[in-house]
């Protein structure tokens, strides 16, 4: 069953087309993987989702309504988080205030704080620090455990793994298996393509705004997605 | 010896009366980094309110004008911020200035055509000449007593909702990053509309005590908004406490520089100002910082 259909998505940052005639499609319980080089329009994509860039019409819809021209603050209450790019923690709130944060919109149906704290349980021990005082891979979870508290549908993840030690994206990605475990749909933008193509069911590609491949990650030739990804004909 | 005790209690209480002017331009700062100009102007219109309450329903005391100040000055900050505005901020931090200026300008000049020029005082009734007698021949005044004990307690109270509530833990997150608050389910424009709301609660406490203490015309505002500045640039902006104690450090370096001669009084407060402001150009209590 498709949670998420966008088609023929457009988005403009004023004047400039970031996004052209974008076709997308989530079905529930499925992590898929958005790839692209620098300047694809990945995070554009995530932010028109989450309404942090504007977009019209019907071009998105989320469980059959369409959420085009909803400011962030009502699309979050319809069960769409984004964990942004950067982590973008409340360096003047502690890890537990953050993670608080995230519930604000939810009056009911939020997540209890333990059981975010039974998915990161080195968050427990550090609940009264100021956020960015942890480590990055702690604010990752920080992060996550933010967006996963208001108990969404779908989870998108903007480059969880920039600037993590290998280990630590390998642990960020086991609790993502956990998250998708519990029937929350993922897109995870990543820029590591051998990640995103271990974890992910399905992946798109995007490339100049546009998406230039789409495709089950098992089945993908490295072929297929070089040329996706670059954009040059025959690249190895 | 007595009379310098004296200056710095009468500096501690009118400070607090500062920190009060302050603790609403501090607020709104801190969460919009919007410069309200018409901070000051708005306590004096809080204050001819009060007298036209008390006029209009016949209350024994300026004081009981409160009950209807307060929320009436709430809603008027909450409009004021939600329709004028909300739609001034952004990238420009000018536009609100340029905006806040004018309706300075129409408080003002809408108060000279409803009031008139005439110099204005509330009457607080007994509690005003009343005072309370201290060892070694000092009195402290009722009245600047209240003014202490009230102050003190709203800018409490005002930390207290920063620091122990959900809406100040908007607020503060708000303060931080805005786009990523409305991820999490804030309502911006509400938000900023509440912390303005809050601030007039502070505007209207203000407008009373201070119109019960001295006398104010029309145009007062601006020299009330230079003390609300110096207060929180001598505090260090963000920290209430320290808004708080910049107020009473100003307000003891004027009654202090009164002593010397009448015409020292705001020179030293503003001297003073200009001094912490060269030595220490954080505040005395800046926010700690990551």
């Amino acid at each position: 069953m498709s949670l998420l259909t966008v088609s023929g998505l457009n988005a403009y940052y004023g004047d400039f087309q970031a996004l052209f005639e974008i076709d997308f499609e989530a079905n529930a319980g499925e992590a898929i993987a958005v790839i692209g080089a620098n300047g694809a329009g990945k995070s554009t994509f995530l932010n028109t989702i989450a309404g942090n860039v504007k977009s019209q019409g019907n071009a998105v819809r989320f469980d059959g309504e369409a959420i085009c021209g909803l400011r962030p603050w009502q699309i979050v209450r319809r069960g769409i988080a984004l964990v942004p790019e950067g982590r973008r923690l409340f360096s003047s709130l502690t890890v537990e205030e953050n993670l608080l944060m995230g519930a604000y919109a939810k009056k009911n149906g939020a997540w209890p704080l333990a059981q975010i704290y039974e998915l990161f349980p080195q968050l427990k021990l550090k609940c009264k620090q100021p956020s960015l005082s942890l480590s990055g891979g702690e604010q990752q979870m920080v992060a996550i455990g933010r967006a996963l508290i208001s108990n969404p549908r779908l989870l998108m993840c903007d480059e969880l793994s920039l600037g993590l030690a290998p280990m630590v994206i390998h642990d960020i990605y086991e609790t993502l298996a956990a998250i998708k475990d519990l029937g929350v749909t993922l897109i995870i933008v990543e820029q590591n393509v051998r990640q995103a193509l271990a974890f992910a069911d399905r992946v798109y590609c995007f490339q100049e705004g546009r998406v230039s491949l789409e495709g089950r990650a098992r089945a993908l030739k490295q072929e297929q997605v070089s040329r996706a990804y670059f954009g040059l004909d025959g690249a190895a | 010896m007595s009379g310098w005790i004296d200056s710095i209690l009468q500096g501690i209480m009118l400070g607090a009366l500062y920190a009060l002017f302050a603790a609403g331009l501090s607020l709104v700062f801190g969460v919009m980094r919007m410069v309200n100009v018409a901070h000051g102007d708005l306590i004096v219109l809080s204050a001819f309110l009060a007298m036209w309450l008390q006029r209009l329903m016949g209350f024994s005391s300026t004081f009981l004008t409160l009950i209807l100040l307060v929320p009436l000055m709430f809603a008027v900050g909450y409009l004021l911020q939600r329709t004028i505005l909300n739609p001034a901020l952004g990238e420009d931090i000018l536009r609100p200035v340029l905006i806040t200026f004018g309706l300075s300008v129409i408080i003002q000049n809408g108060l000279l055509q409803a009031f008139s020029a005439d110099s204005q005082k509330l009457h607080g009734g007994r509690v005003e000449v009343a005072s309370i007698a201290l060892p070694a021949g000092l009195a402290v005044g009722t009245l600047p007593l209240l003014t202490l004990v009230v102050s003190t307690a709203l800018i409490g109270l005002l930390q207290w909702v920063l620091y122990r509530t959900k809406l100040g833990r908007a607020l503060r997150a708000t303060s931080d990053d805005l786009s990523t608050a409305g991820l999490m389910g804030v309502n911006t424009p509400h938000l900023f509309a509440m912390a303005t709301g809050i601030a007039m609660v502070t505007v209207a406490v203000a407008g009373v005590f201070t119109g019960i203490r001295a006398s104010f015309d029309a145009v007062s505002g601006p020299d009330w908004l230079i003390f609300a500045f110096e207060a929180v640039i001598i505090g260090g902006l963000g920290s209430l406490w320290g808004t708080l104690a910049g107020g009473m450090i100003l307000a003891m370096a004027q009654t202090t520089g009164a002593r010397f001669s009448p015409s020292w009084q705001m020179l030293a407060g503003h001297l003073v100002f200009l001094a912490i402001l060269i030595l220490w150009p954080q505040g005395l209590f800046p926010r700690r910082t990551e």
